[in-house]
């Protein structure tokens, strides 16, 4: 282990704990106004007319007629209204906000207010859609030729269910405006993002809008995108009322109009000739909900991986990403990888089926490794440790003998193990890093000889903080205490970027380690002294052009390999997971336990994905389960036991060798999980969430 | 004053004005600034607004200010003040068992009902003993493991 890999109590662990850090609902502001929203109860419609009732003294309504700028949120497009543009599109598209000083007054305003709508007939099933947001396609080798020679062709259907993120810290902001300036300081991944929405909303220059991050509650992808949304409004209602506007969410509400994982449905076919899988097609289409938020690079990454971590010389790969009148969907760790990864990967174990084998052996024999073309015919630049991995995995899980021993079982309890192998690539997607985001860092030296560390990267409990502070003291040889790290402020930071897309170690890491570098080279006691430090794109990568969905769209790769072990009761379908083991490749971990508690944390989350996060959308496009009484996710007593373990593989792009780790963990969970059940059923099995009514279906079909 | 309600807050006798029927979690971030209580979903499922009420384990959100006259009420703000919650602060520490933060609070909380009546819990009580509060962030691991360490190098304190 590397010295930088020891772990040091996180910088945050003692303001968390003892409940003294201030998350943005916690903050005391004289003055303030609750804001409360209005949405949408129905899917689709025009409004006709919106009946307010006479307000007392000192309550607002603030809806689209009050946007100063643009009635328009950019995210990577700009369709997402502020407030209702007169047509609503989704249940929970916001249509007005009311704010006053009463929370409770604000809600029985909000009560009495009545919305005439003339509906329409929404569109609830992606395979209905007629309208298609994004679509892209590619290539590789003589994938027609694979399949007209094959001896048989295999098809087969999967599909994917929402995850809700269930960070417990619902979505909330405060807006104010003071001097020609709005301020928002709330809960977000990306205060850049917010900036820029706000900005455009507002119709301000950029020096006239100041975004902070207080203290965040969790995120996982979910504070992407929708405080844009959220910041945009409160901005609008602070800038109406003349006084700060506080929003906070209630989970229901939360859970009704904030991003999910895009549900999606997938068809895969394989040409398989002597034995060997000689050609893939993949047909995928991901439900973006009603706008298009975050989706054009979700759907890019989901088909980036659609063919998996696998060496096929021969495929074509499609895929759309359509409208729907359901809630957008956006960033999920794994960002749009979970979905195919599962096709690909229960896809796998099927077609080893068909062809005699163990679906362990057919994945060892097809790996990618070191110098092989991707599927977008870039290359695997560095090495890949998967034979090492699975040599672990088998170590710490016993799975090969598992395998073997479960295949001859008999009697009411039924035990099945199952394996997945994945990756996910480090970094924004395509040319994103180069040409859109262009990160930027400063690193201050005070005359007290303390070092500032400069960056928009926010900490959501991933442990940014302390990672970036271990990496500017091990650079310029000082002690931790001498580095300061504090939540981002858009007056004080440069642009580094969104804190997304597994980056901000690789990438903004990597910046504050060069600016540390010259600082130190530089370094003068007792005076101030500034390094700004700029994105370079590694000139090793193969150009990525999206037009023809070629080249590197990633410079590395994170790496794991996942076990799950379960036991199902055939009387009751009752299923117990018995273990869940997993090995990763994240480069030179900066920190070992908080590598590990991000690794236990996203695998769990794969696996609540793979068994029990149902979320349900009825014929009126209403989620059925809106809480956490009814929208489940996996406690304590769930897993038993996660046991991880990381594989050192230097990255040398990488600060001290790191490379992505945040959303690796949770994208295999979910096939690993489904396979074992496979095995403890003996049929084969094609969609997310498996859960226990599923697993009655196939008990019950398996009886007649 | 005969229509106060009236209990004891970490440690010190305080009174409400609030109605019977509000719930404690609002009445103690709002009127009494005790933001360590978070609050996560108003119902009762994941723990996050966890307070001791007379030694047990209780989430203030499901709790009505007329069912605690003459209660005692600690939240993380008080707990954190104690020698206990500083053998489970360092084992957290060394386990990096705070990510996000938000179930933090609770779960320490929910920590100190299980040791208070278990000392030398087993894994398996341990989990159980946290299963109403819900972590999205750690996988729970690394807060058995606390747990385990707090128990051992805390000995005689529970």
């Amino acid at each position: 282990m590397q010295s930088i890999s020891k772990s040091i109590p996180k910088r945050d662990h003692f303001p968390k704990i003892s409940g003294r850090a201030k998350y943005v609902d916690d903050l005391q502001i004289e003055g303030l106004l609750h804001g409360k929203i209005l949405r949408s109860s129905v899917a689709c419609a025009e409004i006709n007319e919106i009946l307010i009732p006479d307000l007392p003294n000192g309550y607002f309504v603030i809806d689209k007629n009050d946007v100063p700028g643009v009635n328009s949120v950019h995210v990577v497009d700009d369709d997402t209204p502020v407030f209702s543009d007169g047509t609503v599109n989704y249940v929970g598209e916001a249509i007005l906000m009311v704010a006053g000083r009463d929370l409770k007054v604000v809600n029985q305003i909000l009560k009495q207010i009545k919305v005439i709508y003339h509906e329409k007939q929404p569109v609830l099933d992606m395979m209905k859609s007629d309208t298609i947001f994004y679509q892209y396609g590619y290539t590789k080798g003589d994938w027609e030729s694979a399949f007209r020679d094959a001896d048989k062709i295999i098809e087969e259907d999967f599909q994917t269910g929402y995850q809700e993120h269930v960070y417990m810290e619902v979505q909330g902001m405060i807006g104010s405006y003071e001097n020609g300036k709005a301020i928002i300081r709330g809960t977000m991944q990306c205060p850049y993002y917010v900036h820029t929405a706000v900005k455009r909303a507002m119709g301000f220059e950029s020096d006239k809008v100041q975004v902070i991050q207080e203290e965040m509650g969790g995120a996982f992808g979910g504070k992407e995108d929708y405080p844009s949304i959220l910041g945009c409004q409160v901005a609008v209602a602070a800038y109406k009322t003349g006084k700060p506007v506080k929003v906070i969410l209630d989970r229901n509400e939360d859970i009704t109009c904030s991003p999910k994982r895009h549900p999606a449905k997938m068809h895969y076919r394989a040409a398989i000739k002597n034995g060997e899988v000689t050609g893939i097609d993949a047909d995928v289409v991901y439900d973006c909900g009603a706008f298009t938020t975050l989706s054009p690079v979700v759907l890019q990454r989901g088909l980036i991986c659609a063919t998996g971590v696998y060496d096929f010389k021969n495929l074509r790969v499609r895929g759309k990403a359509v409208k729907t009148n359901t809630v957008p969907n956006g960033a999920f760790r794994g960002f749009g990888g979970p979905q195919t990864f599962f096709s690909i990967e229960m896809f796998m174990d099927h077609l080893a089926k068909e062809i005699g084998l163990d679906s362990v052996r057919l994945k060892e024999r097809m790996v990618v490794k070191q110098g092989d073309d991707s599927a977008t015919s870039g290359k695997y630049h560095f090495h890949v440790p998967f034979p090492a991995m699975i040599e672990k995995l088998d170590q710490i899980s016993g799975f090969r003998k598992k395998r073997e021993t479960f295949r001859h079982q008999t009697g009411r309890y039924r035990s099945g193990i199952g394996i997945s192998l994945v990756y996910h690539g480090c970094g924004f997607t395509g040319s994103g890093e180069r040409d859109l985001i262009k990160g930027v860092v400063k690193v201050v030296k005070n005359t007290d000889d303390t070092v500032e560390l400069l960056t928009a990267g926010t900490d959501m409990g991933q442990g940014l903080k302390t990672v970036f502070a271990k990496i500017a003291s091990d650079t310029l040889g000082i002690p931790l205490e001498q580095v300061i790290v504090q939540n981002p402020d858009t007056d004080r930071v440069p642009n580094s970027g969104p804190t997304a897309a597994s980056r901000s170690l690789m990438v903004v890491g990597k910046l504050l380690q060069r600016a540390a570098e010259k600082l130190k080279q530089d370094w003068k006691p007792g005076e101030y002294q500034e390094v700004v430090e700029k994105y370079v794109h590694p000139d090793f990568m193969i150009p990525w052009d999206l037009s023809k969905f070629q080249g590197d769209p990633y410079p590395d790769y994170s790496w794991s390999a996942n076990a799950v072990e379960v036991k199902v009761d055939t009387l009751t379908a009752t299923t117990e997971i018995v273990g869940a083991w997993g090995v990763y490749d994240v480069g030179t971990p900066i920190d070992m336990a908080i590598i590990i508690g991000q690794m236990q944390g996203g695998f769990l989350q794969g696996i609540g994905y793979g068994s029990m996060e149902l979320l349900g959308v009825n014929e009126k496009g209403v989620i059925r389960n809106n809480s956490f009484s009814d929208y489940i996710i996996p406690t304590s007593m769930d897993v038993p036991n996660l046991v991880t373990e990381v594989v050192e593989n230097t990255y040398d792009n990488g600060p001290f060798g790191g490379k992505g780790a945040g959303e690796l963990p949770a994208v295999g969970g979910a096939p690993a999980f489904v396979e074992a059940m496979e095995n403890a059923l003996g049929v084969n099995l094609h969609h997310t969430p498996f859960s226990q009514e599923d697993a009655m279906k196939v008990l019950e079909a398996l009886k007649k | 004053m005969n229509d106060l309600i009236h209990f004891t807050l970490n440690g010190e006798k305080v009174t409400s004005d609030r109605s019977a029927n509000e719930r404690l979690l609002d009445v103690l971030r709002e009127d009494f600034k005790l933001t360590g209580v978070k609050c996560g979903c108003k119902e009762g499922e994941c723990g996050a607004c966890s307070v001791l009420l007379d030694g047990v384990l209780a989430n203030s959100c499901m709790v009505a200010m007329g069912s605690i006259e003459g209660s005692e009420v600690v939240t993380i703000e008080g707990y954190s003040e104690t020698k206990r919650f500083q053998a489970l602060s360092d084992a957290y520490a060394q386990t990096s068992a705070v990510q996000c933060g938000f179930c933090i609070p609770g779960m320490v909380l929910a920590c100190e009902a299980l040791l208070a009546k278990n000392p030398n819990p087993t894994d398996a009580e341990i989990r159980k003993g946290i299963s109403g509060n819900l972590c999205r962030c750690t996988g729970y691991n690394a807060i058995v493991e606390a747990v385990k360490i707090a128990a051992r190098e805390g000995k005689g304190l529970w």
